[in-house]
């Protein structure tokens, strides 16, 4: 005998103890599927048998049951279930989970269990307690369908028990097989030319084959290739020809070229149909007045279609649903009542608006779902996305548009309608009043717990293939960093990685040298990098737009402004607003002189730039921490000297500390020399200097497939627009197995150093590089010249003492963070570029923040 | 970093004998931190110099010393002005180094210590953070005749101004016992950051160098307190032994280190008056549950559950240290449960819509919005009038208007270092009408504090109630 149950259900084993509910469930499911009443018995109290801590064990067993539930997991209660007290509980949990309860009674013969029950240790009960089991159970059996357990199986003989094999059914809105292509098509009501207009836009031919005596009228269709539609239901009322809709709706169906889910037009019309009671109000009457034209059988055509449809369903591998009122994540892909009625209906908050009209809870603000939600039932003037929701129902009766929107393609394709069919009780809002997208209306506030508490950050949409985790008080760090000090949360759409220093030379003399970091790459197995002059002033991130409403409609900034300049922390660059202003006009008309605008065909960017000098963003950090220690060490160890050359020439035994102490004189003045090339005054906007490196970002994608040679290329073209401001970053390209091009480049690099360059970068050439295999590598190493490593590491840091010391310094967690930051970033504008929620960007920013926040050697 | 001390009354190289120290020989001592390096540049009769020379290796000292909380891990860790300045290194590098004459010992000659001498101490670099008038302060009493030579930051860049470093030379003819416990006191109260951890033996220490002159010194309770390291409690009972039974001052009370803006509005105890204000206001209103949004250590929280009346406070703050201070404060891990029920403290951000705050009768924000960026107050403005929407909303802020009563406060300075903005009646009175308009709010301003009839309130008040709807 086969047992029918569906793939989420919550199944309860009924019988009295002794018939065998134990072996039964394990032997046709998953140990771990069975949640038993004994056992966790057991686990409250050590003893399966107490029956005084009942309440407690089952407080235990219904968690353990709706943690699973919610999970989506089928679950096996093993418990007597014979009476009803107990079983009220359970078929509460399965609808409170939308799952199906389903009933496998074991009703065996009475000797049986008590022969069972005298041959088991810890079963010393007496007979009453099975005697009384079995009349509760004889009293259940008949009820358990009306309790509500949508199947009941009976198992009356150990020989029904030993031929039962269980199948567990697809449930009926499981599509997931079902990978589309698919064209889904809003509310249609009865306007036909339209739809019909809508499927020629699509590509699928419709034929008329015209009926007969005994043949109904048939509608064929040809889809394009292999696609298919994916009605959304309200096919009907109001409009001018809901049987014709009908019917073409229907062949579709019947033909396997369609996919139906019911609205509620659908399910008031089918109640009409089958005599039901129902008010001829909402454009009803227009519809049975269109089918009095139409046969019975076609009316019980249509009675039999719509109770066949089933109220919501998942597609293509979980990342689709579709339903005509929308569907909460919690809710998809279950069944219940209250389910159905949410993909009909949706919910209420129980308020009237202005029109008397109920207010709909507005589901999709709160949707964190991962599968994209398709759905109509809410007359919008455009189709939008919000929160990975999208209504494409956009009122065509009430002389609005036919919408369809092309899965996976995400396009939306319409149809005008041809006339105001039928006129609306509320004007539609209008939504985009205001220049933003539902979206950035949405995501004018974000939600601290889309902010707060520990996080799995996966670079899904980059494909980066490498997931970051984000604890909890870096995050709550990180919080606190972005509250108090950032940009807007719209502009702050990256930040950008920390770097590693590459590995420690052991050179005399050197703590870091070119030689180390070109053989990690070529320890990668990278052939080319690109080693770009490594700026010394501060990190600045810069987005720019072609205008404010360029600004605004991309970026949902509403304050007029046309970009933002920003730190590596997310704090404003500049004290003096105008001064950013300034800045981003200039680069703005940079750009148009360039060429830039109209040959990467976009009107934003994001750029990564440095910005000098040093003193005009750490003025503070470089009087107090570098001119203090340069000013005390100058001034201290002269006199130190003076005091010993008096020494020495009274004849003191002190020439190794004299010669000791000039020597950390001169160091002293090496140091105050060293960050002198990285100060001037900064008195207006042409005392800046702006170096962009990299391009990140434009619309329609992120750079990081590019080459850095390309990113070098085009941005050099603002510098040759001869703005003194821009400033090009000078760069070579060295093949690695070339020993020349090495020997040449480390005469470079020794020049740019001493002429008091910080150092370079050196970048395998393609963005985003990876190890033969998978992994991903460093995307970039800095190495610093010496004269820039005293001001880091100390005056003293390179007598061969403190050197030796100093290059115990350890690198893996620098290299780590800088990874998984420079991750967050390209995943962070990857989601930005796809519109996706601004919570989703935020995230990657507040997790680079997050990162920042771990304690790390900060002169790496 | 050097310190030299001359002597020139003959026989000057007595000096030597006091400081146990040969005058030809250069002798070297090693220390925790370094070496200390002891020579005389002069050894003449009539004149002898000893040198004291530091010589602290800046990378050991990353490993063994504590760095001051504030800069603990950042590169003012590594790489700092402690090997080239007077220090509390010194300090122990006299007592280490010139135990002896700081004892006041000398067994070759056992008359010399008590003997005055005319003497003279130069400090290559001392950090005087105070300035050369707090450097005056601390010497001349005591009899020193000083000199001081500043140093600009970087001759380079005239425009970062004058570092806080002095090269010192003082003057005093005295015991050299005196003279090395003066300083061996006073560097660390100048510059103020001690490489140890200062405990309960630091307030001997304290009172053994400083006998027989701290107890009478007019800078006594701030030599007190800077040099063991502003540490409050030490502080008291350091200055209950050093006054015997002098009376108490009124600031004995008072935190180690008011902020700018506490020191500004003390007179007028402004903050207990918004407290009162807010409390008064709320009770008037009938609210039964509040937010406090930006609750900083709880204050308020404190006094809203003194009173019966406010049956369910929320207190939310972004800084997460400032909730433990709260929940200290709040002593929450002592209440019982029913009265721990009362109160919540969550760690949040005003500029993020957070369900949590929604459902309360009132919401407070004392002195908040003036710590936000200006452009990102619509955020504020969207959490706590377009989604959490109590009935009541109270926001205190400071009137900028009355700023130019303060005398110490530089014309154009905020109150306080933190805050971004502080705003004109006028300009608090537009975003109040703004906000109210645009979220069905009516509002009232009321001021706080005593009315200057030119300037106006100190701190002003905007009282949001939400309008039947």
């Amino acid at each position: 005998m086969k047992l029918h149950i569906p793939q989420l259900s919550l199944v309860a084993m009924v019988g009295t103890s002794g018939s065998g509910k134990s072996t039964f469930a394990r032997t046709h499911f998953l140990e771990t599927e069975i949640v038993s009443s004994d056992r966790c018995r057991a686990l409250v109290c050590d003893d399966e048998t107490n029956q005084e801590i009942s309440a407690d064990a089952f407080d235990l067993l219904y968690y353990t049951v709706s943690k699973r539930l919610s999970l989506g997991k089928l679950t096996v209660i093993d418990a007597t279930n014979v009476q009803q007290e107990g079983r009220k509980r359970l078929i509460r949990t399965a609808r409170e989970h939308h799952v199906l309860p389903v009933a496998i009674v074991l009703d065996m013969p009475r000797d049986l269990c008590y022969a069972r029950n005298e041959n088991r240790p810890n079963r010393d009960f007496g007979p009453h307690v099975i005697r009384n089991q079995y009349s509760d159970l004889r009293r259940s059996i008949k009820r358990l369908k009306s309790e509500g357990f949508r199947q009941v199986y009976v198992l009356r003989t150990p020989e029904d028990v030993e031929n039962v094999a269980i199948v567990r059914d697809r449930m009926w809105t499981d599509y997931r097989h079902e990978a589309g292509p698919f064209d889904l098509i809003g509310d249609v009501h009865g306007c036909f030319d339209e739809l019909v207009a809508l499927l020629g836009k699509l590509g699928y031919a419709v034929d008329l084959e015209p009926g007969d005596a005994d043949h109904e009228p048939r509608y064929r269709v040809s889809p394009p290739e292999s696609r298919r539609v994916v009605f959304l239901g309200d096919l009907v009322d109001r409009g001018p020809a809901s049987h014709k809709v009908l019917r073409l709706a229907m062949d579709m169906v019947d033909q396997g070229v369609a996919f139906c889910v019911p609205g509620n037009h659908e399910a008031k019309l089918s109640r009409k149909l089958r005599g039901a009671n129902a008010k001829m109000s909402h454009g009803l009457a227009a519809t049975m007045e269109q089918l009095e034209t139409e046969s019975d059988a076609f009316r019980e055509r249509v009675v039999r279609f719509i109770d066949g449809l089933v109220s919501h369903m998942v597609l293509d591998g979980g990342r689709l649903v579709v339903a005509h009122a929308g569907m909460k994540e919690a809710y998809a892909g279950r069944a219940s009542g209250v389910v159905r009625s949410f993909a009909l209906f949706g919910e209420t908050t129980g308020e009237t608006d202005e029109y008397g009209l109920p207010v709909r809870y507005d589901w999709a603000r709160d949707y964190r779902g991962k599968a994209s939600v398709v759905y109509g039932h809410t007359p919008v003037r455009y189709a939008e996305w919000l929160n990975r929701t999208i209504c494409i129902d956009t009122g065509c009766v009430f002389g609005g548009k036919l919408t369809a929107l092309r899965w996976p393609e995400r396009d939306l394709v319409e149809v005008p309608a041809k006339e105001v069919y039928y006129e609306p009780v509320k004007p539609l809002d209008d939504q985009r009043e205001t220049g933003l997208s539902v979206q950035q209306q949405e995501d004018r506030l974000l939600n601290i717990e889309d902010v707060l508490g520990k996080r799995l950050v996966s670079s899904v949409t980059s494909e980066l293939g490498y997931n970051v985790m984000i604890r909890e008080e870096h995050a709550m760090a990180a919080m606190e960093t972005l509250s108090r000090f950032a940009v807007d949360p719209r502009w702050l759409i990256y930040l950008p990685p920390t770097m590693a220093p590459s590995e420690t030379s052991k050179q005399p003399g050197y703590l870091e040298h070119p030689a180390e970091a070109l053989a990690y790459y070529r320890k990668c197995e990278v052939p080319q990098v690109v080693c770009e002059e490594k700026h010394m002033g501060s990190r600045a991130v810069v987005h720019i737009c072609r205008d404010a409403e360029t600004a605004r409609r991309r970026f949902g900034v509403e304050s007029g402004a046309i970009g933002v300049c920003y730190t590596r922390t997310g704090r404003s660059f500049f004290a003096r607003p105008e001064m950013e202003t300034e800045l981003l006009e200039r680069l703005g008309a940079a750009m148009t002189r360039a060429d830039l605008w109209s040959s990467l065909n976009s009107d934003w960017f994001s750029l990564d730039c440095e910005l000098m000098p040093w003193s005009a963003k750490g003025l503070d950090l470089l009087k107090n921490q570098y001119g203090s220690v340069a000013c005390a060490a100058n001034v201290s160890l002269a006199k130190g000297a003076e005091a010993l050359k008096c020494a020495l020439d009274r004849g003191v035994a002190a020439e190794a500390l004299a010669a000791a102490w000039s020597r950390r004189a001169e160091n002293a003045q090496r140091f105050h020399d060293a960050y002198q090339p990285y100060c001037w005054r900064v008195d207006n906007l042409d005392d800046l200097r702006l170096a962009p490196f990299h391009l990140l970002a434009s619309e329609g994608g992120v750079h990081a497939d590019k080459s850095h040679e390309w990113h070098m290329r085009t941005l050099a073209r603002l510098a040759e627009t001869g703005d003194p401001i821009l400033t090009r970053t000078r760069h070579r390209i060295v093949d690695l197995e070339d020993a020349e091009a090495e020997a040449d480049l480390i005469r470079w690099w020794t020049e740019l150093t001493e002429a008091g360059g910080e150092g370079m970068v050196v970048k395998p050439m393609s963005f985003v590089s990876r190890r033969p295999g998978q992994h991903l590598i460093q995307p970039a190493v800095k190495c610093r010249g010496r004269a820039y490593l005293r001001i880091i590491y100390g005056p003293d840091y390179d007598l061969p003492e403190n050197l030796a010391r100093l290059r115990q310094r350890r690198l893996h967690h620098k290299q780590r963070t800088a990874l998984r930051e420079f991750v967050l970033g390209i995943e962070g504008l990857t989601r930005f570029v796809r519109r996706e929620p601004l919570r989703r960007v935020h995230e990657c920013s507040l997790g680079v923040l997050a990162l920042e926040s771990q304690p790390v050697d900060p002169r790496l | 970093m050097l310190m030299t001390i001359t002597n020139t009354l003959a026989p000057a190289t007595d000096l030597g004998f006091l400081l146990h120290k040969h005058p030809d020989r250069l002798q070297t001592f090693e220390l925790s931190f370094g070496k200390a390096h002891v020579f005389y540049p002069v050894a003449e009769p009539e004149r002898c110099t000893a040198a004291l020379l530091l010589d602290i290796d800046p990378i050991d000292l990353v490993r063994s010393f504590k760095a001051p909380p504030q800069t603990a891990r950042s590169l003012q860790h590594y790489v700092n002005d402690r090997p080239y300045v007077a220090s509390s290194f010194l300090s122990t590098a006299i007592s280490r180094v010139f135990g002896t004459a700081l004892s006041g010992t000398c067994n070759p000659k056992p008359e010399l210590p008590d003997r005055a001498l005319p003497l003279t101490v130069t400090f290559s670099a001392i950090p005087c953070r105070g300035g050369e008038a707090l450097l005056r302060d601390l010497f001349e009493p005591l009899g020193y005749g000083v000199e001081a030579q500043g140093h600009p930051l970087d001759a380079n860049f005239p425009e970062w101004g004058d570092s806080p470093y002095f090269t010192v030379t003082l003057t005093k003819t005295c015991r050299l016992q005196d003279l090395l416990s003066h300083v061996y006191v006073l560097i660390p109260v100048l510059d103020r950051e001690k490489h140890y951890y200062v405990d309960r033996q630091e307030i001997e220490k304290l009172l053994h160098h400083g006998d027989c002159w701290l107890a009478d010194h007019p800078a006594r309770d701030l030599i007190t307190r800077r040099y063991l390291s502003d540490r409050r409690s030490l502080t008291r009972i350091a200055l209950d032994r050093l006054r015997e039974g002098e009376a108490e001052p009124e600031d004995a009370s008072e935190e180690a280190t008011p902020t700018r803006e506490e020191r500004l509005e003390s007179k007028i105890s402004l903050n207990e008056l918004r407290m009162k204000t807010v409390m008064a206001t709320l009770a008037q209103e009938g609210a039964q549950s509040v937010a406090d949004l930006g609750c900083g250590e709880g204050r308020l929280l404190q006094g809203l559950l003194r009173h019966k009346q406010f049956k369910r406070v929320l207190g939310l703050d972004v800084n997460h240290r400032d909730l433990e201070i709260a929940a200290r404060r709040l002593k929450l891990e002592h209440l019982a449960p029913a009265y721990r029920e009362r109160v919540t403290l969550i760690h949040g951000s005003l500029l993020y819509r957070d369900h949590r705050l929604r459902g309360f009768d009132a919401a407070c924000l004392m002195e908040v919005i003036e710590h936000m960026e200006l452009e990102r107050l619509t955020h504020l403005e969207g959490v706590v009038f377009g989604d959490a929407m109590p009935r009541l909303v109270l926001v205190t802020t400071p009137n900028v208007e009355y700023n130019a009563t303060f005398e110490t406060l530089p014309e154009g300075t905020l109150r306080h270092a933190d805050h971004r903005f502080e705003w004109t009646r006028a300009e608090f009175r537009a975003w109040a009408e703004g906000v109210a308009q645009r979220h069905g709010y009516q509002v009232e301003f009321a001021p706080i504090g005593e009315r200057h009839e030119v300037f106006g309130p100190p701190t002003q008040m905007a009282v949001f109630r939400r309008s039947a709807s």
